[in-house]
């Protein structure tokens, strides 16, 4: 379904290219004692290890798991994406060792995973920072989150009671069943509330970010990663959206991306959590336009 | 001394080699025939069986009538109506664009082209059906969107109308092959019977050929159709998916094949909303069943009317 599937093979080995030279040219490691040349190294990890889940986490996801492998040639990790539900699902059923979610694990879900006697345990794993994106002619550039709310529920439809031109607000909105769609309506909408009928739910980040540039009058949400030259990011509440001030709290609306193990991960899995936790993996976040974990 | 066979007994065991092969094969083509049928069953009871949860909880009627989908909330609103509408909205627009330009291709190639022409046109065609439904779309996103929103002054090009004009070039190959094929299947008679009575070659395809291939090109609407209300990549990329309730083909809508694609993959495997979805398929497997159903129909009275 996203087009970024098809990019991510491409982004993957160019990540890979970059770490590589990273590797060569940076002089002190803290694993410097496992580098390659250390044929006997003492606890060369081995096994594998399966990941499932959300299409946001997807490409960051292959860039941890193509770093981890390089580094540990005994590990065998393979990443897929289908959704966070479905991942979740894939979890439960048994058939993968991490599930990726973009949103929090559902009441349902755990109950289901009780019934089989798992334990399901979440990890945070970096930030995802959401932009309010508007048209580079609009002359809009700071929004409150109350205004935001009011715009997304349909109540202001026009851009000049929001100090913009004499134009209606044309609405894009991520899909519903994206873990972005319902963060944004948590955080922004508002839970007892519904988007305007009248958004337009589009299938990607891209999209959103395309139809913005082609719309003048066109407001939506897209991850911190996928914001381009040719849109306008507004500022809300006067912070604008960046690394920094969605790692520091500052910028209202960013929320955490999630992996799920039954039970606390042992042996590799947890090598290869503590991985992606630490200052490799966190780069690695912030390389595919995420916020790290502070 | 080997005493070789005689005539008769040779003839014999080839026959029944033959028999024996000839049962086998009967067998196996049996077997394959009712493969196609109980796919379709087994398809139709899959989707019953997922649904069940939806049809227990959200209720049939409550979902077929209802106009608020928001499948997210708190408790879920499960209205499928505007989805309905969504997809007979695009289809409709997919109609008018590929029935007049489909039929008038076929009566063309079929009736007025040399024979050089013909393969040539017959070839592209069929690469038109060889292109993928995301290719379609990414040209939608960059020329009819926007020429939409143009011509139409709107303030976002994604509507009905842009969807249903990707589809409609998207059917065109089916509506122009089995149309094409109908009127080719006229006899040539009644071509002769026409001319010799003095009509002109126009008057001939129009007032003889085209009338006699009409259940056939019925039959090949029908399947462009079937073909335009099942498509979902296309319409997922360019209807913009808001789910309201369209007055015009100048607003966004939401189909039900984009719904599913977009959805399935987020949702709670065996949850309420998962449960739904699939009767959102139940419901679409039922429209297309019926429209390739009554195209089969048409399509088998065509047969008969010339075996006579």
């Amino acid at each position: 379904m996203d087009l970024r599937k098809f990019v991510a093979p491409a982004l993957a080995a160019l990540l890979l290219a970059g770490t590589m030279a990273l590797a060569g040219c940076s002089a002190e490691e803290p694993a410097s004692e496992a580098e390659p040349t250390a044929e006997g190294a003492a606890e060369e990890l081995e096994g594998s290890i399966t990941v499932q889940g959300s299409d946001t986490l997807l490409n960051v996801a292959t860039a941890w798991s193509e770093s981890f492998m390089d580094e540990n040639p005994g590990v065998d990790i393979s990443v897929q994406g289908g959704g966070s539900g479905t991942g979740i699902a894939a979890l439960i059923n048994g058939t993968v060792d991490f599930a990726n979610s973009s949103r929090g694990i559902k009441d349902e879900e755990i109950a289901e995973a009780e019934g089989k006697g798992m334990d399901i345990v979440e990890h945070s794993v970096a930030i995802d920072g959401i932009a309010v994106v508007v048209n580079p002619a609009n002359g809009v550039s700071n929004l409150s989150l109350d205004e935001l709310g009011r715009i997304f529920r349909g109540e202001v439809t026009n851009w000049k009671d929001v100090g913009g031109a004499d134009a209606e607000i044309v609405l894009l909105s991520r899909d519903s069943s994206s873990g972005t769609y319902e963060y944004f309506k948590e955080a922004v909408v508002g839970e007892d509330f519904e988007y305007a009928a009248s958004a337009k739910l589009l299938p990607s980040n891209q999209a959103i970010a395309g139809e913005v540039t082609a719309n003048e009058a066109g407001i939506g949400y897209i991850g911190l990663g996928y914001i381009t030259p040719d849109v306008k990011v507004v500022a809300v509440d006067d912070v604008v959206a960046t690394v920094e001030t969605a790692a520091d709290g500052t910028y209202p609306i960013s929320r955490y991306l999630y992996m799920y193990s039954d039970g606390e991960p042992e042996g590799v899995m947890a090598a290869y959590l503590d991985w992606i936790l630490g200052a490799e993996g966190q780069q690695l976040v912030e390389d595919e336009g995420f916020v790290p974990l502070p | 001394m080997r005493t070789p066979p005689s005539d008769g007994a040779r003839r014999l065991g080839r026959t029944t080699t033959r028999r024996a092969a000839e049962a086998v094969v009967r067998a196996i083509i049996h077997v394959c025939g009712w493969l196609a049928i109980v796919i379709l069953a087994a398809i139709a009871i899959f989707l019953a069986w997922n649904s069940v949860r939806a049809f227990g909880e959200a209720g049939l009627g409550t979902m077929l009538s209802g106009t608020a989908w928001y499948p997210t909330s708190d408790p879920g609103k499960f209205g499928m109506l505007p989805l309905i509408l969504g997809s007979l909205f695009v289809t409709g627009v997919a109609l008018a664009v590929s029935v007049p330009v489909g039929v008038a291709a076929a009566v063309f190639i079929s009736e007025f082209s040399g024979p050089g022409v013909k393969d040539v046109m017959k070839s592209i065609i069929e690469f038109m059906a060889a292109v993928p439904s995301v290719v379609y779309g990414l040209i939608g996103v960059a020329v009819v969107i926007p020429l939409v929103k143009d011509v139409f002054a709107l303030n976002s090009g994604m509507t009905a109308l842009t969807g249903g004009i990707v589809l409609g070039v998207m059917s065109l190959p089916t509506v122009i092959s089995i149309s094409e094929d109908a009127l080719h299947a006229v006899p040539f008679d009644l071509r002769q019977g026409s001319a010799a009575l003095g009509n002109t070659r126009w008057q001939t395809t129009f007032k003889v050929t085209v009338p006699a291939a009409g259940s056939g090109i019925f039959a090949a609407v029908m399947l462009g159709l079937g073909r335009a209300i099942g498509e979902t990549m296309a319409v997922l990329m360019l209807t913009g998916n808001a789910a309201v309730m369209p007055t015009t083909v100048l607003e966004s809508v939401r189909t039900m094949t984009g719904t599913i694609a977009a959805e399935m993959g987020e949702v709670v495997q065996g949850g309420l909303h998962y449960s739904v979805l699939f009767a959102v398929g139940l419901v679409l497997f039922a429209i297309t069943f019926t429209i390739n159903l009554a195209a089969d129909l048409v399509l088998e009275r065509q047969r008969k009317r010339w075996r006579r």
